[in-house]
């Protein structure tokens, strides 16, 4: 399982070709290159994990709002669910009408790996878990504007808040 | 997805995104992004397959310390983990079972379009 600095991977293998002129056709947004620092070792480092699967918890979150999508196809739901990081996999609901979320439903490792990231802190592989990670629905259709104004800002604070030194963000 | 992580490092916290298409996260200059090839749905691999699971999971970890080649560039691995399904299987399980309604609209779209121009 050798890494690759190269450019090995195959962006489109999966995508309808449809829509691949779309994506390859999408500008180069050079100036939104950040990097921030780690403050922290690995060893040390508190992680979040983000998703945009569209998970949330059955029994206590509303799902994603797909009704509203499908009157409006060029409107996607911008709001996010916080997940605990003792969630159980049978507590957890998948609501996005661009994936197939069985396999999502059948094992989280796949998108939001908790129970994995778990194990791995237990191993000192990093520091320790967020004891809260994020879920969104990942087709913003024609606007990402709540995201960049409201949703974002709003959960930047609160990992800062929560004193996290590392985010894994995951796309469905 | 680049939108959020943009975020999150102007607020001083580090990322890295773990996707199926990197070639979108290098259109954003993404800081550091793991490539991998799988279907959508399924950054972290197959389902209860710890061992490619943990695999993905460590190489997204090990990026936290890793410096770019030149000094403020965005950095990009690419995993080589193969997809242990048969293409075409592949292809067909991970998208949703009706059409998306971006979808259905942009046919509808195009049978006007052409409709017009009949």
């Amino acid at each position: 399982m050798a890494q690759n600095d190269h450019a090995s991977v195959d962006s489109y293998r999966f995508l309808p070709q449809s829509f691949r002129a779309n994506f390859e056709a999408f500008p180069e947004q050079p100036d939104s290159y950040v990097r921030a620092e780690p403050h922290v070792p690995l060893a040390e480092a508190k992680v979040a994990l983000l998703t945009t699967a569209g998970i949330y918890l059955k029994d206590s979150q509303p799902p994603f709002d797909l009704d509203r999508e499908r009157r409006e196809p060029l409107w996607g739901d911008p709001t996010y669910r916080v997940i605990p990081s003792n969630v159980r996999q049978d507590q957890i609901g998948v609501s996005h009408l661009h994936v197939n979320g069985d396999d999502i439903r059948d094992d989280i490792n796949i998108a939001l790996p908790i129970p994995l990231f778990h194990q791995l802190a237990a191993e000192a592989k990093f520091g320790s878990l967020a004891k809260d990670h994020y879920s969104f629905m990942g087709y913003q259709g024609a606007s990402t504007d709540a995201w960049r104004t409201q949703y974002g800002p709003e959960i930047a604070r609160n990992l800062a808040d929560d004193a996290v030194n590392l985010v894994i963000l995951a796309p469905a | 997805m680049p939108v959020l992580a943009r975020i999150i490092e102007a607020a001083g916290i580090p990322t890295v995104i773990v996707t199926m298409m990197p070639a979108l996260a290098d259109k954003f200059h993404a800081t550091r992004t793991l490539g991998v090839e799988f279907p959508f749905g399924h950054a972290f691999g197959m389902p209860h397959d710890p061992e490619m699971q943990r695999a993905v999971a460590l190489a997204a970890l090990a990026l936290y310390e890793r410096h770019p080649a030149q000094p403020n560039t965005p950095l990009r691995v690419d995993l080589a983990i193969p997809w242990p399904v048969e293409q075409k299987v592949a292809y067909k399980t991970w998208q949703p079972p009706e059409a998306a309604p971006i979808v259905r609209y942009n046919q509808q779209l195009a049978a006007q379009a052409a409709n017009e121009n009949a």
